[in-house]
């Protein structure tokens, strides 16, 4: 049913507000929220290190340097192999794009991978008083985000294969590789608390 | 002359409207439409009202006489922390969100929210956490009994050494309304910035969407503080850890410090819509522009930004350094500076108006009175050489009931008035909401100003018997308590039966000024559609002759015809 209503004079121009394409806003300032937890995390950590009366546990002196090492340098190269990859879609080249976009995911993988070696060859656990505690607690919290960040990165493979997807904009491949940036820097800051302050 | 092929004189079929009383299973479904939501959340909030006030009951009822003869003293820890959670948790914070769904959009001239999915998703949180929460009072060992600060070590005690215990269902539940909240805020906050009528420039906004803006603000750079704290607490407990475990070189005070750190800036959270609301109606019912409207708008973001640096303030005695406490004092008594801004505007604005007594105007005029009382009181505790004499005594609760029942839900009850007629498209009885005003003022000051006595005269908060000497003060607050049970009735009647048979709102009953007001009542469900309005003055522009918005008459014709 229409109700037409002709009486009514028309002296102005109708706005209209578009309803969507705000997801880079809104994951802008998830991004923003979700940095706040991990500096939570930092500053706990922080402060049990520098006040504990004793933070090692008993047996164990230190970390070993050298395969978060060579984590950090694949994890931060995967972040320009994914921004190469963005650079591709801009061109419309969708094939680059797809091989740039599966090797971060490659790189995100092999991130994963190392972790899972490290911590199967701690001598600590996650009970071992609070050193142990805030060292699973910020590697573990950072590797769901790499896990999800790897997830979320497939799902844009597989939508790059339906017809025509990326014609209109590529909002959720620029979202997921800010998302993925956004794991890098947290990565970066909690190799230096971690693994460099010792 | 219209510019796009569509034409807004043809008026479209009517859409289901939201807040009709017909075609009530739309409530009980994932529907997105904000101004279904917005009274999902409203009811479900109020029904837990009744929850948390049935709790408060028992626990006035144990209070009124001085040895700890109706309830265990166990289970009085246990009502205890589920009062302040359930009040906090599933009742402010959910109505709060229901304003939101229903206000901002409307006010900003906007279809819907952003997100309109992730907006379902946040609500539909709240009754599992409403169910986890409810589901800890029969679990073996009752519910988190610590108080709704959860402070470990007490927290982190679990006699029975079972993993589902009432304190991990408690933090579980917790989390969960965080996660809820921050779904919440990304939406309001990205709306509020994208989504605004033409012309709305952000000092045309109305003051409830400044409220609103700012206080989502604090959600978002608040609470993942508490979260992060709060996801340690569970490890603490559940799964060996000793972050806040001394014994394993833990700092139970650092979970002090995560909690304050939202708990400070969430009262905030609570009060800005409110400090929203009374902007509202204060110019609506005494015929004057709102004093002052740039700096009020602007001070709710100087409230912001100083909530977030006070926290230390619930601390004082924590064993804090000096130096922390004087600083901390000073930044505290900075926050009235804003607040107080904000009282003199009203005061300004209602200072020789035509005032119009009705009810929403009596629940704000009380709750502006109470607040400034509350005020006081919290400048006095700000004040270190008090604080820690009346610290965790009832002088405490009294303050923060001044603040959170006789303002917060003063301000509550004044919104749901106040925009009854616009989302149910019913009037609601005027004598029915005048007595539960009159119950509650008298309920409430019975109930919570007789407490400042009991604490200053040193009587210990969360305990479940007392010296004889406090007796007469915590009598009295008993009864106000009732008093206030009773006066959930009127407002019950009134409610149900105006939104079922009340009689039917024109538009714009209050002759009100602001975008909302020139929609259909109830709102048609994408409120403007393809014909918003282009605003050209700022708002509460009340006997200034400044039409709101281009070709006003149209926009009066529309809604009165729909
Ligand atoms: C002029 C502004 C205010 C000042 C200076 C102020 C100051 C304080 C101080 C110093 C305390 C700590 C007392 C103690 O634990 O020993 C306190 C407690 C509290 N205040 Fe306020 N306050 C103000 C306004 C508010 C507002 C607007 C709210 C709520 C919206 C509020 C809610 C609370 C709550 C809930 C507590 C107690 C929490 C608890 O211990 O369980 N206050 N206030
Ligand atoms: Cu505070």
């Amino acid at each position: 049913m229409t109700i037409t209503n002709p009486e009514i004079p028309l002296n102005h121009t109708p706005g209209h507000i578009k309803h969507d394409g705000h997801n880079l806003t809104g994951f802008i300032i998830f991004l923003c929220s979700e940095s706040i937890i991990f500096l939570a995390f930092f500053t706990g950590y922080a402060v049990l290190k520098l006040t504990s009366p004793e933070w090692l546990p008993q047996g164990v002196n230190g970390l070993e340097l050298k395969m978060p090492l060579i984590n950090t340098i694949v994890l931060v190269s995967s972040s320009f192999v994914a921004y190469i990859a963005e650079r591709y879609l801009h061109k419309s080249n969708l094939w680059g794009f797809r091989i740039a976009w599966l090797l971060t995911m490659i790189m995100g993988s092999y991130f994963v991978y190392g972790q899972y070696i490290e911590w199967s060859e701690l001598a600590f656990g996650l009970d071992s008083g609070v050193f142990g505690g805030t060292f699973y607690l910020l590697t573990g919290f950072h590797g769901l985000h790499v896990i999800t960040g790897i997830l979320l990165m497939g799902l844009m493979l597989v939508r790059s294969f339906l017809p025509g997807n990326y014609e209109k904009g590529e909002m959720g491949v620029t979202s997921v590789s800010l998302f993925w940036h956004f794991v890098d820097v947290i990565w970066i800051i909690l190799f230096i608390l971690i693994y460099i302050w010792q | 002359m219209s510019t796009s092929n569509y034409d807004p004189r043809i008026l479209k079929a009517p859409h289901p409207v939201p807040g009709a009383p017909d075609n009530w299973k739309r409530f009980f479904s994932f529907n997105t439409d904000a101004k279904v939501i917005g009274i999902q959340y409203i009811v479900s909030a109020l029904f837990f009202l009744l929850v948390g006030g049935l709790l408060a009951m028992v626990i006035r009822g144990e209070l009124i006489t001085p040895p700890a003869d109706l309830v265990d003293p166990t289970v009085y820890n246990g009502l205890n922390t589920m009062h302040g959670t359930v009040m906090l948790f599933l009742f402010l914070f959910p109505i709060l969100n229901g304003f939101n769904n229903l206000l901002i959009p409307t006010m900003i001239g906007a279809p819907d929210m952003a997100f309109p999915k992730l907006n379902a998703a946040a609500f539909w949180l709240v009754p599992v956490f409403a169910t986890i929460l409810m589901a800890s009072f029969f679990v073996p060992g009752g519910p988190a009994s610590s108080g709704w600060w959860s402070y470990p070590p007490m927290s982190l005690q679990n006699p029975l050494g079972r993993f589902i215990n009432g304190e991990m269902l408690w933090i579980t539940a917790v989390a969960l309304s965080g996660i809820s909240s921050i779904f919440g805020a990304i939406n309001f906050v990205t709306t509020i910035i994208r989504m605004r009528a033409p012309g709305m420039g952000f000092f045309r906004m109305p003051i409830y969407v400044w409220t609103a803006w700012a206080a989502q603000t604090i959600q978002l750079l608040a609470l993942p503080v508490l979260t992060g704290g709060a996801i340690m607490l569970l490890f603490d407990l559940s799964f060996g850890t000793t972050f806040y475990r001394p014994e394993g070189g833990g700092d139970p005070v650092l979970y002090q410090h995560f909690f304050w750190f939202y708990s400070h800036p969430a009262v905030y959270v609570l009060v800005l819509p409110i400090f929203g609301i009374f902007s509202e109606i204060f110019p609506v019912y005494s015929r004057k522009p709102l004093f002052g409207y740039k700096v009020v708008a602007l001070a709710s973001f100087a409230i912001t930004a100083l909530s977030l640096i006070v926290w230390v303030h619930h601390m004082f005695y924590s064993g804090t350094p000096q130096w922390m406490r004087n600083l901390f004092m000073v930044t505290t008594m900075l926050i009235a500076v804003p607040t107080g801004i904000k009282v003199f505007a009203w005061i300004g604005t209602l200072w020789r108006g035509k005032l119009r007594l009705s009810t929403p105007m009596l629940f704000c005029l009380g709750g502006l009175f109470n607040f400034i009382f509350a005020g006081i009181t919290g400048i006095m505790l700000a004040t270190v050489p008090i604080d820690v004499h009346v610290g965790n005594t009832y002088f405490v609760v009294a303050h923060f009931h001044y603040v959170i029942f006789n303002t917060i839900c003063f301000g509550v009850f004044a919104g749901i008035y106040h925009w009854f007629p616009k989302f149910t498209g019913r009037m609601y009885y005027e004598g029915l909401g005048k007595i539960h005003f009159v119950l509650t003022f008298i309920g409430a000051t019975l109930n919570f100003l007789p407490l400042h006595w009991a604490g200053l005269l040193g009587m210990p908060r969360r305990v479940a018997s007392y010296d004889p000497e406090f007796a007469i003060w915590n009598v009295i607050a008993s009864i106000g308590a009732f008093i206030l049970g009773v006066a959930s009735i009127p407002f019950i009647l009134n409610m149900i039966s105006s939104w079922a048979r009340g009689p039917k709102a024109p538009p714009n009953p209050w002759k009100a000024i602001g975008l909302e007001w020139l929609l259909p009542s109830p709102p048609p469900a994408e409120n403007f559609e393809d014909d918003i309005p282009t605003v050209i003055n700022g708002p509460y522009g009340y006997g200034l002759n400044k039409p709101l918005v281009e070709d006003e008459e149209y926009y009066i014709k529309r809604a009165q015809e729909a």
